[in-house]
């Protein structure tokens, strides 16, 4: 898009206004007294026969409003030689007295009104007016789209989606996004695999419009975007890996309220706008910019629905052993994000628990069969609590480093369970490690969050990919706006 | 009265952002050449330079004889590219598009 150039105005007199404010109508005899004078030029925004008396200039596409910064109507501006010499908005005697050189306009009126907004202000409106008449900011590719065309079918053809529609990302829709964040549209966020495409903000914001984020969440896709591009989280062998993983992202802090995330009755699964969305933003960024597509580096066997979006907020109100975040070093308080390469959930049910001994074996039982019952050490865990079990840890006084001492004590597993041929199956590790006790877990393999709703006996497990340096390794990150 | 709906509906806005990395052209690869033109409907391009059409009525005549059925289109002027809308039409009418020069 290029900038038009402003309209000029005519010497004299220029008022603009529109039908629907008060003000205007109530001005409409002032400006027949100054039409006498036969210097007026009246624009209206709105009604292109009022005032009728004196006849208007239709502002239809708000050009002279844009271009000469009305924000106020009615707005009277002298001009003299193409040039604006004095202005003034609403309807204030002294003023117009002033700015015409009469004393005698509007005998009648009340001496103050204050003016309405601008329609070129409109917030419904500005976006697009942006567009119409500003220097871009914007360098992508403009995609024509037929007028018989159907731009939701052409997203799907070109292969923009991930099997749901997506919200076409128009220039006003991205500038609307942009705002957002205070980072430049062409910034560089990420180098996204497996193509290594350097992605700008630009980007992101047009894969948050797609994804059908709100503004306020783009802080929110930014971080995640750079929190899974990088060695640690290997986003490519996350993509490229058989087994059924993906970004599944743990958001904290008092942001998570502010943009109306959820993380209690079904945080994990659909129905939240900036949960649904703020994940799939990410994903179409990794299919879009990364070429991160299923059947080309993609190459899950059975991959998961979270593939869509699996994203949801800690509840850090009312958690007795805090927050994922702060036990992985944001400070408290603090709007961050954790990645993580996982599975589905699966529930953990225990309705009869109410000792935390009792409750922490439950889990750990469960742990262990994450997978495979006979593997160990080589994947890692979220563990997502839920309200009424964390109130049996609450009530017995423990907290995170307690919790997770109990369960990788009940974590322990004999080697000569699980070595091959153990029990008849031939999965399992190597027949040296009869003999030796091994973890399920590494030290740090089991990530603690506090979600979900108030009623239910129960926990979800979140089975993580491969770890270390072979696989993913969790990534937090403050969130910035 | 006009409103701000209409003000903001005045605007061709039909374009969108590509969401891309923008490493292919725009442009998407060709399909495949049939190994027979009978039974499809093949579309006649006139792209508006002078005795196109008489070229055009002849492929039409030859096209018709081999069990084709063809429609006929014409851009506005040869010096520039079809607009989009006649594009899309082409597209969704046709399985295949002889583009016709001629002077």
């Amino acid at each position: 898009m290029t900038a038009t150039a402003a309209p000029e105005l005519p010497d004299g007199l220029v008022a603009v206004v529109k039908r629907d404010c008060e003000t205007c109508v109530t001005v409409v005899p002032v400006l027949r007294q100054l039409a006498a004078d036969g210097t007026l030029t009246v624009y209206s925004q709105d009604d292109p026969d009022f005032p009728g008396d004196p006849a208007a200039v239709h502002d239809h596409d708000l050009a002279v409003s844009w271009h000469h910064d009305v924000e106020t109507v009615p707005t009277l501006i002298r001009v003299e030689g193409g040039r604006e010499v004095a202005r003034t908005v609403g309807w204030m005697r002294d003023q117009w007295h002033e700015l015409t050189g009469r004393d005698d306009l509007g005998p009648d009126l009340p001496p103050f009104r204050p003016g309405c907004g601008s329609l070129s202000v409109d917030p419904d409106l500005v976006d697009e007016l942006r567009v119409r008449f500003g220097t871009s900011v914007l360098r992508s590719r403009r995609i024509e789209v037929a007028a018989l065309e159907d731009e939701l079918e052409l997203m799907f053809r070109r292969g923009w989606t991930d099997g749901l529609p997506v919200v076409p990302p128009t220039e006003a829709r991205v500038l609307g996004m942009l705002e957002g964040t205070t980072r430049a549209p062409d910034e560089i966020v990420a180098s996204v695999p497996p193509d290594l495409v350097d992605v700008t903000v630009e980007k992101v914001a047009i894969a948050a419009v797609m994804a059908g984020c709100l503004p306020e969440y783009l802080p929110w896709v930014l971080t995640a975007v750079e929190a899974v591009c990088n060695d640690e989280f290997n986003m490519h062998g996350v993509l490229a890996t058989t087994m059924p993983v993906g970004p599944v992202i743990v958001c904290s802090g008092p942001g998570t309220r502010a943009i109306g995330m959820n993380s209690g009755i079904n945080a994990l699964g659909q129905g939240n706008r900036a949960n649904s969305t703020i994940g799939r933003a990410l994903q179409l960024v990794v299919r879009n910019v990364g070429g991160g597509r299923p059947g080309e580096v993609d190459r899950s066997t059975h991959g998961n629905p979270g593939k869509l979006s699996f994203c949801f907020a800690e509840n850090d109100v009312d958690s007795p052993f805090g927050t994922l975040a702060e036990s992985r070093g944001v400070a408290p308080g603090t709007d961050a994000l954790t990645v993580f390469a996982g599975e589905g959930p699966r529930c953990v049910v225990d309705q009869l628990s109410r000792e935390p001994e009792s409750l922490a074996g439950s889990l750990a039982a469960n742990l262990r069969a994450m997978h495979h019952h006979k593997l160990v050490m080589a994947f890692d865990a979220i563990l997502v609590i839920g309200p009424e079990h964390a109130r049996v840890f609450r009530q017995a006084g423990w907290d995170r480093q307690r919790i997770l001492a109990e369960l990788h004590a009940r974590l322990q597993v004999p080697g000569d369970e699980i070595v091959r041929g153990a029990g008849g199956i031939a999965e399992g590790v190597p027949e040296s490690l009869a003999g030796h006790t091994l973890p399920k877990f590494g030290p740090d393999g089991l990530l603690l969050t506090h979600a979900g709703g108030g009623a239910g006996l129960f926990s979800a497990i979140v089975a993580g990919w491969v770890n270390g340096t072979v696989g993913s390794t969790p990534v937090t990150r403050e969130v910035r706006p | 009265m006009t409103t701000a709906t209409e003000n903001t509906t005045t605007t061709p806005s039909r374009t969108i952002l590509d969401p891309t990395g923008e490493r292919s052209v725009a442009e998407r690869a060709r399909l495949a050449r049939p190994a027979s033109l009978a039974g499809l409907t093949i579309g006649l391009l006139d792209i508006s330079k002078p005795r196109g059409d008489i070229f055009l009525d002849r492929l039409e005549e030859r096209l018709t004889d081999v069990g084709a059925s063809v429609k006929r289109y014409r851009k506005p002027t040869f010096s520039k590219p079809a607009p989009v809308d006649l594009r899309h039409e082409i597209a969704t009418e046709c399985q295949v598009v002889i583009e016709a020069l001629a002077d």
